[in-house]
């Protein structure tokens, strides 16, 4: 089971508090009528799906109920970076390279 | 004396103290301290089993949880725990025990005539045998291996035990407690650091327990433990788990552990758990797990009376049990020597140490000697005689041409034997680390860590008493400095003796037999021997994970922790490819079999999953209400009244709503309370629907999609305020929903203005359906003018019921005039008693979720989740004018103009008549256009609702079909084991079309 650490409560809680909510940084287009079919397809299906060093969301869903972001290698499960809803992406290789992968 | 094989002195146990005990009926006597094996074999009985496919009689092999064979039964207030391991099992006065997978009895077992039809059972004999016909599945083949299948009995009662459960945290869990767990232990402890130590037997110590020939700063190695176990007890900072497995290492640390806390007591503590479920979170891991000796592959390796080497030694030394009166020790390694000569200290008859290396270390062929010790080098085993029990055996002398002369025959009781060692990696390897392959210790040893963990000891390879102590000490020192940042001063314990052996060997021993006639087990459990492995090969079996899952090697309770080895080196001499090309199978947890008892912990009967009741539910069951489960929601079903059955009970409730008047518990729906600045802008950006223009005081039904374009969930919105809404969705989506609703506003739209809150458990609801349902509540709602005109359909406004404040909404599931009045969930009781009493006056009826479902389905209401599917669009569900066709956008708009959302041949909603009203389709059935469509036809459809119908006395349906909405009035074919059933296709509304009831 994982632990994992909430930015907004400040906690590191059993993974039971929290759900994983897949990718992080799939923003929904601002004008989804301009939107070519083909892109919309992907901002619905298309997923890196990385093994290795990936952002992803999470939500403290039985705790405070908020979405934030983590960076977890998917290899080892190890998450490298939490981070609040909004803050930019941060430099995933970056992570990767300093976690020495 | 009673145990003819008990030593005169020595060994842990109280002789001060018996037990008497029972194995298969048959009283027999041990000692405080011993385990059922050992008892066992003190008073000589070695035959303890049968196996699994050959039903051979098989004897205990080991001391310890690695033991294949000596799987028994122990029965416990009326009922058997089965396949226990008896070298697990610790005495107690009054135990039961039973051998398993034998009939009529142990001595005389039927099926043993699989042995002697063994050329019928090779390797991959289920993939062969069972292959066809296909019918012959259910009715032969399965029946067949069923009964066969498995060794012990279920036991037949519920689990009467209970089983607890503790969450803790540690700074360093040291899993095991042999020389290098304890110098872990103490080490890390006298830091400061919060250490768990855990050992999955009795007594901590492991090897030292039996370590006779050493010592330990000069003491016996029992004392130190003794000395180092009283240390850590004195000490705030550790605990100590004995009886304790540490059967699963997960992600993050985290570290399960199955504690036996009453299994070895005569009369527990009712109040106690059996067993403990302890969920350790430890900062650092010390896996101190230890090795095991591996089995010797010569023919006929499995008789009763044929052991590890290493535990006789224990044995002897721990338990004070002689294995046999006449032992032949057979070794590749140095270890299995010390057992020669301990045994021979005990007055036993060593006929020979048979070592099948060439030449021996020759200072314990001078101690062999010095002891009168048949020495016998180059020479392996290559028979056994006896049936249940080994009688003696053939010795073959190992020629530089590689084959084997005879050498002999001897007479012999038990048999000790040694291929060396293999570390116990399982822990290690269940922490997702990757094992890697050491050609000088030809073993697989931990590689690099990839959790917060290091291996100590045998359990990375390292042997010797010193080695092993000295590396625990560093490895305990590390851990506590990782996970604290503190390091104490500690004084390392000195050992002499106990050094690290040399040899072993891998695979199948060479013999002089006839290599088609000889079976050399490989894995004992599941009968795999060394011909199995090979012939996986010669049929194409390349990797370790096919021949293990061909031939079932390594698939036992074991894991395959005393076979593996063995099989990968015949796998690799038989593919001619080395070992590491071979690859290893993985371990998986449970390190041993757990009990189910232990994983589901005080998580059964009514603590399985919470259960969610209405405020209506004492009167429901007063009243005789049937229920269903929805979810976790406990939902009346129908009431039935003097003796009616279903169908009875839904007609005649059907027919009161529609008549006069009906009540219904709709609290389960969920509930949303949708409140700010931007509220209406929030719902109009999740919702098809347009929300602004809606006044407050009215309603409209809202249709929730994904942004694929697909329905999701539905319900009807009041407005309260202009910044107040009261949001009701599908029981089963209201989680869901409200989770959607919180992702698009925390994450999309943060710019709103907009707080929402679930609010599903804070209202009771009574919906109030029918003709007379405004007469019905009139009486005891304050504050509103009901009329028509004054609250028509679609109107919300705020209230009083019996004086207590409620949300009136003016809605209807059924078409008929209807009211749903929400209280604060207190008064729900209240609420629904009044309304009870007062339908009576009306000749009304209360009514369950079935005559809720008739009712809906007669007025064509779809029901999300039943009649959508996850793939149905509001076009495909005739709801187009559910969406606001000037919204610029909304949750699903840009997925709904998508290709495949627009195209022809889209499976639409629809109602279907059958051309005999009396036939009622199957919900679920499929749907075609020919009468009788050949074999492997796509349906063009299925049936979602089917209902008798009250109101039109008639059956009818609810249905997608492929472009429905055009086929009206054309029939289709639901084909059926009984014959194909015409329908003809209608529009889904089959009561008031026009809806002129809901407008009164
Ligand atoms: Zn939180």
């Amino acid at each position: 089971m994982l632990l994992v650490y909430c930015p907004y409560c400040d906690v590191e809680r059993a993974e039971t508090e929290f759900a994983c909510r897949g990718e992080a940084h799939i923003a929904r287009p601002a004008d989804p009528t301009q939107v070519s079919d083909e892109d919309w397809v992907n901002y619905l299906y298309m997923r890196t799906n990385t093994k290795g060093v990936y952002a992803e969301r999470w939500r403290h869903i039985h705790g405070c109920g908020r979405f934030f972001n983590a960076v977890r290698d998917t290899v080892s499960d190890r998450f490298l970076k939490f981070y609040k809803a909004g803050e930019t992406m941060p430099d995933l290789e970056a992570i990767a390279k300093e976690a020495g992968k | 004396m009673s145990q003819p094989f008990r030593t005169e002195k020595g060994g842990r146990i109280d002789r001060a103290e018996q037990l008497t005990f029972t194995f298969d009926g048959e009283e027999m006597q041990g000692h405080k301290g011993d385990t059922l094996a050992s008892a066992l074999l003190a008073n000589g009985v070695h035959l303890v089993g049968r196996s699994f496919k050959y039903h051979r009689p098989r004897g205990i092999i080991s001391a310890g949880s690695e033991e294949p064979n000596a799987l028994v039964g122990v029965y416990r207030n009326g009922d058997q725990t089965p396949n226990l391991r008896a070298t697990q099992v610790e005495l107690y006065q009054g135990l039961e025990a039973i051998s398993q997978n034998r009939f009529p009895s142990l001595g005389f077992d039927i099926g043993a005539v699989n042995d002697l039809m063994s050329p019928l059972f090779p390797a991959g004999f289920y993939y062969k045998t069972f292959m066809w016909p296909k019918s012959f599945w259910d009715r032969v083949y399965e029946p067949i291996i069923r009964a066969a299948a498995g060794l012990g009995k279920p036991p037949k009662n519920p689990d009467h035990d209970v089983y607890g459960n503790i969450y803790v945290h540690c700074d360093v869990l040291v899993a095991g407690s042999g020389p290098s767990g304890l110098a872990a232990a103490l080490a890390a402890a006298e830091t400061g650091a919060k250490v768990i130590l855990c050992d999955e037997q009795a007594e901590f110590g492991g090897s030292l327990l039996s370590e006779t020939s050493a010592s330990i700063d000069g003491k016996d190695p029992c004392d130190w433990v003794a000395e180092t176990i009283a240390k850590l007890m004195t000490m705030d900072n550790v605990t100590l788990l004995p009886r304790t497995t540490a059967f699963g290492y997960f992600a993050h640390n985290f570290v399960a552990l199955a504690e036996r806390v009453t299994e070895h007591l005569s009369n527990p503590d009712p109040k106690l758990p059996r067993e403990r479920l302890w969920q350790v979170r430890a900062k650092e891991v010390v896996i101190a797990a230890g090795a095991i000796e591996r089995p010797m592959v010569f023919p006929e390796n499995d008789r009763p009376g044929i052991l590890m080497a290493e535990s006789g030694r224990t044995y002897l030394n721990r338990y004070g049990v002689k294995v046999g009166h006449k032992v032949l020790v057979t070794t590749a390694c140095d270890t299995a020597w010390q057992a020669a000569f301990d045994l021979k200290d005990h007055g036993v008859e060593v006929v020979a140490i048979a070592d099948m290396r060439e030449t021996p270390p020759a200072n314990l062929i001078s101690i062999a000697e010095a002891r009168g010790i048949r020495v016998e080098a180059g020479c392996v085993v290559t028979g056994t005689l006896g049936r249940k029990r080994v009688k003696g055996a053939l010795l073959g002398k190992l020629m530089t041409s590689g084959k084997v002369a005879s050498g002999g025959q001897v007479a012999c009781d038990a048999i000790l034997m040694s291929g060396g060692w293999t570390p116990t990696v399982s822990l290690y390897s269940q922490s997702r680390g990757k094992v890697v392959w050491d050609a000088d210790k030809g073993a697989y040893v931990p590689g690099k860590s990839v959790q917060n963990e290091r291996s100590t000891g045998a359990s990375k390879g390292l042997y010797g008493l010193q080695a092993t102590l000295e590396d625990g000490y560093a490895a305990g020192e590390e851990a506590a400095k990782a996970a604290t940042g503190k390091s104490a001063k500690i004084t390392y314990s000195v050992a002499t003796g106990g050094e690290a052996g040399a040899g072993g060997t891998l695979g199948a021993l060479p013999h002089d037999r006839n290599a088609a006639r000889v079976k050399a087990f490989v894995d004992y459990q599941n009968d795999v021997t060394a011909k199995d492995v090979k012939l996986a090969v010669r049929e194409g079996m390349q990797s370790i994970e096919h021949i293990k899952r061909y031939t079932t090697t390594g698939m036992a309770t074991d894991q395959g922790r005393l076979s593996n080895m063995n099989a990968l080196q015949i796998a690799s001499g038989a593919l001619e490819r080395p070992v590491t090309d071979v690859g290893l199978t993985t371990f998986r947890l449970p390190f041993t079999p757990t009990t189910f008892g232990l994983f589901a912990g005080v998580s059964r009967g009514d603590f399985f999953d919470p259960v969610r009741n209405t405020p209506s539910h004492d009167w429901v069951v007063a009243n005789g209400g049937v229920y269903e489960d929805v979810g976790q929601w406990k939902r009346t079903w129908y009431f039935p009244k003097d003796g009616e059955d279903m169908h009875a009970a839904v007609a005649r409730e059907c027919k009161t709503a529609r008549e006069s008047v009906g009540l219904f518990d709709a609290s389960t729906l969920g509930k949303i309370e949708v409140v700010g600045p931007d509220a209406a802008e929030f719902l109009e950006r999740m919702y098809t629907n347009p929300w602004k223009k809606l006044a407050p005081g009215r309603c409209r039904y809202g249709l929730l999609l994904n942004d694929a374009g697909f329905i999701v969930d539905d319900g009807v919105i009041g407005r309260l305020a202009e910044d107040r809404f009261h949001v009701t969705t599908t029981t089963g989506g209201a989680p869901s929903v409200f989770a959607t609703m919180e992702d698009y506003l925390q994450t999309e739209w943060p710019d709103l203005d907009v707080w929402i809150t679930s609010t599903t458990e804070q209202f009771a609801v009574a919906a109030v359906q029918g003709p007379k349902a405004r007469e019905v509540i009139a009486p005891f709602i304050e504050g509103v003018d009901l009329s028509a005109e004054a609250f028509p359909h679609m109107s919300v406004v705020e209230a009083t019921f019996c004086g207590v404040p409620c949300r009136l909404f003016r809605i209807s599931f059924t078409g008929e005039l209807g009211f749903e009045i929400n209280v604060p969930r207190r008064h729900g009781k209240m609420m629904w008693e009044t309304l009870a009493k007062e339908i009576e006056k009306h000749n009304g009826t209360v009514y369950g979720t079935e005559t809720m479902h008739v009712l809906r389905a007669e007025k064509g209401y779809i029901i999300v989740g039943q009649d959508t599917d996850g793939t149905v669009t509001p076009q495909d569900a005739g709801m187009s004018w559910a969406i606001g066709k000037k919204k610029l956008d909304f949750v699903g708009k840009r997925g709904l103009e998508r290709p495949d959302l627009v195209a022809e041949n889209r499976k639409q909603f629809v109602g279907l008549l059958t051309k005999d009203p009396k036939v009622k389709l199957e919900e679920g059935a499929q749907i075609t256009v020919a009468e009788n469509p050949a074999t492997g036809t796509p349906a063009e459809g299925h049936v979602t609702s089917s209902y008798y119908s009250p109101a039109l006395d008639r059956n009818i349906a609810l249905a997608i079909v492929k472009n429905g909405h055009a086929l009206e009035g054309k029939t289709l074919y639901v084909p059926m084991p009984n014959g194909s059933i015409p329908v003809e296709v209608t529009g889904p509304v089959f009561y008031d079309k026009e809806g002129a009831r809901l407008n009164v």
